[in-house]
């Protein structure tokens, strides 16, 4: 009987999203906290005196303006700030400034792409809206203490809503990787998850026989792999809960990683109440069409129609198309390499490989490349390998020096001598004594045994470092075999 | 009227301990409070678009521009308890 239920996992998102502004929502403290002593980076207004009184930070809403339309949310004409009330040491004020009645943005969505590379889901946002952070607990459990630094406190975050759209824990990843490429693209965020720029909060049930089931939460889920991993553990939870006849309850649960469980959160006494009203130290925000036009004349090509883009303008096969679109940075990267090397695959293979090794070895984030190797010094390196003055390994070489140093990769060739020798005097010489060495094989060629040829150029490859040009290096080797 | 158990589910709310006079009192106070919109809510408002600021004024934004902070010390000065730099409380649970 059992076995006949149909089961349907329905996940949404509540995802937090620090803006890339370089004050706070509401006061001129530095929002770039990270790291900082604690409390250094506090005023007033964001400390909660009595009297202080907030003031919006204009790049805050542009950027939170278009994260909404590079999600292709409506605007609303109106917005207004609301405190929602809450006791908490990390919150000095009582209450947090967000956006309750009236968020800045509504009904959007994002087209997610399908691993299988051609179709897409739409996933609908429900709201967007503007929010300040709280400040950070440090909790001292053998002293019984809390510690409170409020330099995150006041920094500006938007909150994304889904609609419960998503039916997988692996969806439910993918959303998020999509939407944290979205808004890099868009400059929004630099949605570094280790630095808790990017947040995910989830809601879970399973739907059976088409009816909507009881929904947990999951919070603290700071990775990719920990949304999938949580996910997965709470949809198998509930699903054996249900097939065994038995039912879910509605509850919070945190992500342990460490463990690799959800882990209930202290139930509330009573469901929370946080009195939300507009906050009358806030006027109305009036967003025109003037200003929502300007914005989307500022938003970047979209991952997805740059990725054909690539593929279709520079005859790229998909696989490579892909790769260098995850980034917006890789992507001006590859484009302005193209500019001066126009042989795209050539382009894409070294910076597929070789650079993003290399950035990958340096820890460097892709928006750093072109500050450490400029297009330019990559491009040196294909032309010196395109015009055979070095080969490809020669060449691998050269750009990792010249990533390392910062040096001209001609500069590096020719300080090393690492330029192919097609000297036909300097092979010769070489080539003499690579014979004197190797009587046997000598005798062996002449008696003709062509093949030991390929061996004695080896030989004359490997005194070189591999620089001959092997071609010369068999033509001089032939001639001196005949002239002895 | 205001019930006992509303006056006490508003002091939690606010975090007060009240002694039995003064949820006896409050609930009075509060009462005459309540009394008073019920009043006002006498009036046909489903004209009038709901009003979220008492200025005729939006938009009083300001520039992305950085400004000095206040020193640690004069941050944590008030502070009943410090450690570190930190402001110290006692334990509280995950939110």
């Amino acid at each position: 009987m059992r076995e006949t239920l149909k089961m349907e996992t329905v996940i949404g998102l509540e995802i937090h999203v620090q803006l890339a502004t370089r004050t706070k929502l509401f006061c001129g403290c530095s929002a770039d906290y990270f790291g900082a002593p604690p409390n250094t980076h506090c005023c007033p207004v964001c400390l909660g005196m009595p009297g202080a009184l907030p003031v919006l930070n204009e790049r805050a809403v542009e950027l939170a303006l278009k994260a909404a339309l590079a999600l292709d949310c409506e605007i609303p004409e109106r917005s207004v700030f609301a405190r929602k009330q809450y006791f908490y040491p990390d919150l000095p004020k009582g209450y947090q400034i967000s956006q309750y009645e009236a968020p800045l943005a509504r009904d959007g969505h994002l087209d997610l792409e399908l691993p299988d590379g051609t179709t897409t889901k739409r996933v609908r946002i429900r709201r967007l809206h503007l929010e300040e952070d709280a400040g950070r607990l440090v909790h001292d459990p053998p002293t019984g203490r809390t510690l409170v630094d409020l330099n995150r406190c006041g920094v500006p975050l938007i909150e994304i809503v889904t609609e419960p759209d998503l039916r997988s824990p692996e969806e439910a990843a993918l959303f998020v990787k999509q939407l944290r490429r979205l808004l890099r693209y868009a400059d929004v965020s630099r949605c570094d998850m280790e630095r808790g720029e990017l947040r995910v909060d989830a809601n879970i049930s399973i739907a059976v026989d088409g009816r909507p089931g009881t929904k947990t939460e999951i919070k603290n889920m700071n990775s990719f792999q920990a949304i999938e991993k949580a996910l997965k553990v709470e949809e198998t939870r509930q699903r054996m809960a249900l097939e065994r006849g038995g039912t879910v309850q509605p509850q919070t649960f945190g992500w342990n990683p460490e463990a690799g469980r959800v882990e209930p959160q202290r139930a509330k006494e009573e469901a929370e109440d946080y009195r939300y009203f507009p906050d009358p130290d806030l006027v109305p925000l009036l967003i025109d069409e003037a200003w929502t036009r300007r914005l989307r004349a500022e938003l970047p090509e979209r991952p997805r129609e740059r990725r054909r883009r690539l593929q279709e303008g520079y005859g790229l096969p998909a696989y490579d198309a892909r790769l260098l679109t995850e980034e917006r940075a890789i992507a001006d990267y590859f484009e302005r390499a193209v500019a001066l090397f126009p042989k795209p695959k050539e382009v894409s293979n070294w910076l597929l490989t070789e650079v993003f090794r290399l950035l990958d070895e340096a820890k460097l984030a892709p928006e750093d490349l072109a500050g450490r190797l400029p297009p330019e010094r990559l491009v040196e390196v294909l032309r010196l390998v395109d015009e055979g003055r070095i080969n490809r390994n020669t060449g691998k070489a050269v750009l990792e020096e010249a990533f390392r140093t910062g040096r001209e990769p001609e500069a590096i060739v020719e300080e090393r001598k690492l330029g192919r020798i097609a000297d036909e005097a300097r092979l010769a010489e070489l080539a003499e004594r690579v014979i004197q060495e190797h009587p046997q094989a000598a005798r062996d060629f002449k008696a003709g045994n062509e093949r030991v040829l390929g061996f004695l150029v080896g030989q004359l490859m490997a005194r070189t470092q591999g620089r001959a040009d092997p071609k010369l290096a068999a033509k001089v080797l032939r001639d001196k075999l005949a002239a002895s | 009227m205001l019930s006992r158990e509303d006056v006490l589910r508003i002091a939690r709310l606010a975090k007060l301990k009240l002694t039995d006079d003064e949820v006896e009192r409050y609930r009075a106070q509060l009462g005459r409070i309540l009394e008073h919109f019920k009043k006002l809510e006498e009036l046909d408002t489903s004209d009038v678009e709901p009003m979220a600021h008492g200025l005729e004024v939006a938009n009083v934004l300001r520039a992305d521009e950085p400004r000095p902070s206040v020193p640690q010390e004069e941050a944590l000065q008030n502070a009943p308890a410090r450690r570190d730099g930190y402001f110290e409380v006692p334990q509280v649970l995950e939110r």
